[in-house]
């Protein structure tokens, strides 16, 4: 691993000027970025440490939203009152993330920005193949390769990478809103605009397969602000091969509102299917007035589906995406 | 050592610690190869496995993925300072030789530390509730029903003392 400097940032001001500067990454609990740097994945010059920053951890209620430091970590997340009660989805999705070591460090803000778990992009360099997030123009070794937990939604030949935050996934389905900050000041973005799919990235601009986000080199995220929805319930479905501590093949997010068992609104996210959390629009807007039940929903959350393509190895995530936010969708209004 | 060297002091075991270290060095290697305690063991180096778990104020973490550095004013716990200073054993690790709960003993130390954690956080509650909170800490020789037994048998024991 290159030595870097370390400056403490005292104020997000500090570490917003230091962001400016080239060659320089934030940490906070740092369980993401060690082990980019360890592979090689990310080698800066100077690493600016935000995790002391005041009130960085704050969960409170403010006007009509849950405002969420960036700095709280998914146990903090997870754990609140508030957030077990009003985002009940946001702090499922927290205590399924990885393991009670790593979510005493990870924090919200973090957590969102982690990179894929492909092993052809997750491995030390030099790689002995194609990645075209790790070095440019190489190829993607997974697009013909070992993909079955690869993407289903918004690949493209240059990558077919997942997003695999958890609370990523929840933050979407809740409407959540991002805080940046950055040199240029503040700004609001939706949770749904934070991450870019391959395709998004590709008509955007250069080097499509490392660009993720639509955060800007020298923005830190500050806060996610929720909107408070006191007559919803929302319910969080992770499916993985093993039962804890372990990444999702897919996970759904749902959250509903219903009257007399029939649906009043729903919104859905799907992750692990696409690099971005996967909002099933036309679903939520079919959603609306039907029973609370299996047979009536999942027809819906299939047909928000056709658009999925497969890869050589993943076909089934498709089937198995929509049934689980089928599930979380049960479970969210207390049908499961 | 390079023009990065930050100071760093801390609380270790109970101990103030002053002295210069590389900010890319981890509180693992800082641990191992500086300080010689080698109790935190470097099983995966990445977060995976659950060996290298200490306490930084009271919280468990893996000391693989925190640099030395960020533990500047903190007080970290690790195996060698959990028994009394007397010398008896803490009740966990007490516990988890009387429930049998390791056969290689490589990923123990992890092991007792996480559970001194998971007890204190209320989490020891019943046998799923175990098996969740300490999935962070992984035993390839699979001793994890009589693990469970041991932070079960700890809580109790705790409890009545």
């Amino acid at each position: 691993m290159r030595d870097f400097a370390y400056p403490l940032a005292r104020h997000p001001a500090d570490a917003v000027a230091a962001l400016s500067e080239p060659e320089t990454m934030a940490i906070a609990g740092g369980t993401e970025i060690l082990n980019w740097m360890r592979l090689g994945i990310s080698a800066p010059a100077k690493v600016v440490d935000v995790g002391r920053l005041p009130a960085f951890n704050s969960i409170e209620k403010r006007g009509q939203d849950i405002v969420i430091g960036a700095g709280a970590t998914l146990n903090e997340v997870g754990e609140h009152a508030l957030v077990r009660q009003h985002a009940t989805v946001l702090a499922e999705a927290c205590l399924k993330a990885a393991s009670a070591q790593v979510r005493n460090r990870a924090t919200l803000g973090g957590n969102v920005l982690q990179k894929t778990r492909c092993p052809y992009f997750r491995s030390e360099a030099r790689l002995p193949w194609g990645c075209n997030k790790r070095e440019p123009g190489s190829g993607c070794a997974a697009r013909h390769g070992l993909n079955e937990r690869h993407a289903i939604l918004g690949w493209t030949d240059e990558c077919v990478a997942t997003q695999p935050s958890d609370p990523a996934v929840a933050l979407a389905c809740l409407d959540a809103r991002v805080e940046l900050l950055g040199a240029g000041g503040r700004r609001m973005m939706a949770m749904t605009d934070l991450h870019l799919t391959q395709a998004e990235a590709a008509s955007g601009g250069t080097d499509p397969a490392r660009t993720e986000t639509r955060l800007a080199a020298d923005e830190l995220i500050t806060a996610y602000h929720i909107p408070l929805r006191t007559s919803e319930r929302s319910a969080y479905v992770k499916v993985r091969e093993r039962e804890s501590y372990e990444y999702a093949l897919v996970s759904a997010a749902a959250a509903v509102e219903l009257e007399n068992g029939v649906i009043r609104a729903a919104r859905l996210a799907l992750g692990s299917v696409a690099q971005k959390p996967w909002r099933l629009r036309s679903a939520e807007a079919a959603l609306n007035g039907q029973p609370l039940t299996r047979e009536a929903v999942l027809p819906h959350i299939r047909a928000a589906l056709n658009e999925a393509r497969a890869l050589d190895h993943n076909a089934y995530k498709i089937e198995m995406a929509a049934k689980a936010a089928m599930r979380a969708l049960l479970a969210a209004g207390g049908a499961a | 050592m390079a023009q990065t060297a930050t100071q760093l002091d801390f609380m270790l075991n109970g101990e103030r610690r002053e002295l210069t270290i590389e900010p890319r060095v981890t509180l693992l290697d800082l641990l191992r190869e500086r300080l010689s305690l080698t109790g935190a063991k470097k099983g995966c180096n990445e977060g995976a496995c659950g060996a290298c778990t200490v306490l930084i104020d009271g919280k468990r973490v893996n000391a693989c993925l925190v640099l030395g550095v960020q533990c500047v004013g903190r007080e970290v716990v690790t195996i060698e300072g959990i028994a009394s200073p007397g010398g008896a054993l803490h009740p966990v690790q007490q516990a988890f030789i009387d429930n049998d709960a390791f056969q290689c003993g490589y990923c123990t130390p992890g092991q007792v530390i996480s559970a001194v954690a998971c007890i204190r956080e209320g989490h020891a509650t019943d046998e799923a509730s175990v098996r969740e909170w300490m999935s962070g800490n992984i035993c390839r020789c699979s001793a994890y029903p009589q693990i469970t037994a041991a932070v079960l048998d700890a809580r109790q024991r705790m409890e009545r003392s």
